[in-house]
């Protein structure tokens, strides 16, 4: 069954376009990777999924329903999350109180309910906290939940960003970049994290540039080169693609 | 553990100073007066800090809506002769009212067009109190507003019922916005603050929120209007003045934005700190204007915030293995700043 589809997918800013008639489809239970060079199109194609931005043309379909012009806060009530290149955390905040309000999506009170102190808070208040320790142990910050964000390593950053997109139950992830400014050992250990999500049922489609890792994680490549998809495939097609490849090393390189 | 236990002697003890406050001064009728007028000055900051502090969204229309809740209860009192309390439920929804409808297009624009956007706008509710002569007598102000009417056996004539009266007010608004603040709506509010990117992501309605925060933000401007307005008993287009949206922030930014307690700090010092400066009318800005400066650079969430980051700081250094949430240490010392702050008030007065 298709998962996530993207129909002739295209965003035009001025004149400028930064995703050209993309067709993709995104397998249920899998790692898809999105590669490309900079200015691609791979960020620009994530918020079009996301909701961020309203695509010029084309159509998003996620388990069958039209999302394209849905804005981004239903599509994550749907089961659709993502993080971005930058953490944007709140920094003066401890690890347990960001990701709290992951949850918020699945809550239901009111301010009414906060200003009464209403037992429906109260519920809902320990089950956003629940949330947010699970999903800290399954990325591996419990141990350090009230640490202050701004003193966190960039990786754990990274996975304190994971955690918070994990609270909101989400049945695909969109994870832009994850593996940077990460040193390489942290690189292997979000990548397992990763793959530790896809066995727990969660479907991962991430953006990277870190090669050696997409070719031995992702089950499903995709590859854009000015906003259009140039491959698609497994990573043993990709590698030996001619046109992959004159894409990374210019024009008349011949690997 | 302690941190309960210091809050649930810290917290009374404050109440029954501020209950008590009137005796310790012998019944001074001036400083009781601009103790209750500092007490109304809180609840329009509470506003302030609500959508600046806590949401991000710094409204510079904040005096418009405290002038159209002050107007509100004053039209309403003098010209239709409407029982008070009635028209001072009124205001406070004439205010929301207009809260809302200005809020859906305010809401429209982000950070700097935001406050720019608001500047405007605040002006434009202070020209049209100034200049609409039929319904708000201009310049001439509105005189005669009526003072709080009896409820059953208890009268507001004096200046001494009028500030238990505002102190119960005030007390019901920091209560309102100490469960605000320490429920999901508060870390809803903190996200949007944070990132609105992030928040939309994470399927937080941002809109929605903001403009929750607006009208609740306005609602407490039209509160603190409507008590000055009954308090004072007179009023004139200056209270819609863009200068009483400036006094508010710089209140709120003494004591600290995006802290519960900053409002209750920030307006103490600064009202009384005018009031023996007030030979120096002229000259006051000469030393506010360098202070407020530093004070925004060295320590931008102000008197409160750089006071509870000190104290954090000692903590962490001093045991690293207690690691419950910091809210709780957080509003602790809070509570203690201000435990001080108002101590030291009582003693000057």
């Amino acid at each position: 069954m298709i998962f996530l589809e993207t129909k002739n997918l295209t965003k035009r800013f001025g004149g400028n376009t930064a995703v050209n008639n993309v067709d993709f489809t995104i397998e249920q239970g899998k790692i898809n990777a999105i590669i490309g060079p900079n200015g691609a199109g791979k960020s620009t194609f994530f918020n079009l999924i996301s909701g961020f931005h309203q695509p010029t043309s084309g159509q998003v379909i996620f388990k069958g329903v039209d999302i394209t012009k849905m804005p981004s806060n239903k599509i994550a009530e749907l089961g659709v999350a993502r993080t971005f290149q930058t953490t944007n955390l709140f920094e003066q905040s401890t690890i347990l109180d960001n990701v709290i309000v992951g949850h918020r999506l699945r809550t239901k009170s009111t301010l009414v309910d906060a200003i009464l102190r209403t037992p429906r808070l109260k519920r809902e208040e320990a089950q956003c906290r629940d949330k947010a320790m699970e999903v800290l142990e399954f990325v591996g910050l419990k141990n350090i939940a009230g640490n202050i964000v701004g003193s966190l390593t960039q990786e754990e950053k990274k996975r304190t960003a994971f955690a918070l997109a994990l609270a909101t139950d989400p049945e695909i992830v969109f994870l832009d970049e994850p593996a940077a400014g990460v040193n390489p050992d942290e690189t292997e250990g979000l990548a397992e994290l990763m793959q530790k999500m896809v066995s727990k049922g969660i479907t991962v489609c991430l953006i990277e540039h870190k090669m050696q890792m997409i070719m031995r994680i992702a089950d499903k490549i995709m590859v854009l080169n000015y906003g259009v998809k140039i491959a698609e495939g497994r990573p043993d097609e990709i590698r030996n693609n001619e046109t992959v490849i004159k894409a990374y090393l210019g024009g008349s390189a011949i690997a | 553990m302690s941190t309960i236990s210091n809050r649930k002697i810290v917290i009374p003890v404050l109440i029954l100073l501020a209950v008590f406050f009137p005796l310790m001064t012998q019944n001074n009728t001036y400083i009781i007066h601009v103790m209750t007028l500092s007490f109304i000055w809180m609840i329009g900051v509470y506003g302030l800090n609500l959508l600046a502090g806590y949401t991000g969204y710094l409204s510079l229309a904040h005096a418009g809506f405290f002038a159209i809740g002050a107007y509100s209860l004053g039209i309403l009192t003098v010209k239709a002769q409407m029982n008070f309390w009635l028209a001072f439920l009124l205001a406070l929804v004439i205010t929301s009212v207009i809260g809302l409808i200005v809020g859906i297009i305010a809401l429209r624009t982000k950070e700097h067009f935001f406050a720019i956007y608001t500047l405007c706008l605040g002006y434009i509710l202070y020209l049209v109190i100034d200049k609409w002569e039929s319904l708000t007598e201009g310049v001439r102000g509105l005189i005669g507003i009526p003072a709080p009417a009896n409820i059953g056996p208890i009268k507001f004539d004096n200046e001494l019922s009028n500030y238990y009266l505002v102190l119960v007010f005030l007390l019901l608004v920091v209560l309102v916005m100490y469960r605000i603040i320490h429920s999901l709506s508060g870390r809803t509010y903190i996200a949007i603050r944070n990132s609105e990117d992030l928040a939309q992501t994470i399927g937080i309605s941002t809109m929605k929120n903001k403009l929750t925060v607006f009208v609740l933000s306005t609602f407490f401007a039209g509160l603190s209007g409507a008590l000055y307005a009954s308090f004072v008993r007179f009023i004139g287009p200056d209270i819609g003045a863009i200068q009483i949206t400036f006094d508010l922030l710089t209140y709120l930014l003494v004591g600290g934005i995006g802290t519960l307690t900053g409002p209750i700090v920030g307006t103490l010092l600064i009202v009384w700190l005018s009031q023996f400066l007030q030979d120096l009318q002229d000259q006051r800005m000469l030393i506010f204007g360098p202070i407020l400066t530093l004070l925004v650079i060295f320590y931008p969430r102000g008197i409160v915030g750089g006071v509870s980051s000190l104290f954090q700081m000692i903590r962490s250094k001093g045991s690293q293995k207690s690691t419950t949430v910091s809210k709780g240490r957080t509003a602790k010392e809070m509570v203690i700043e201000k435990n001080t702050i108002s101590d030291k008030q009582v003693k000057e007065g």
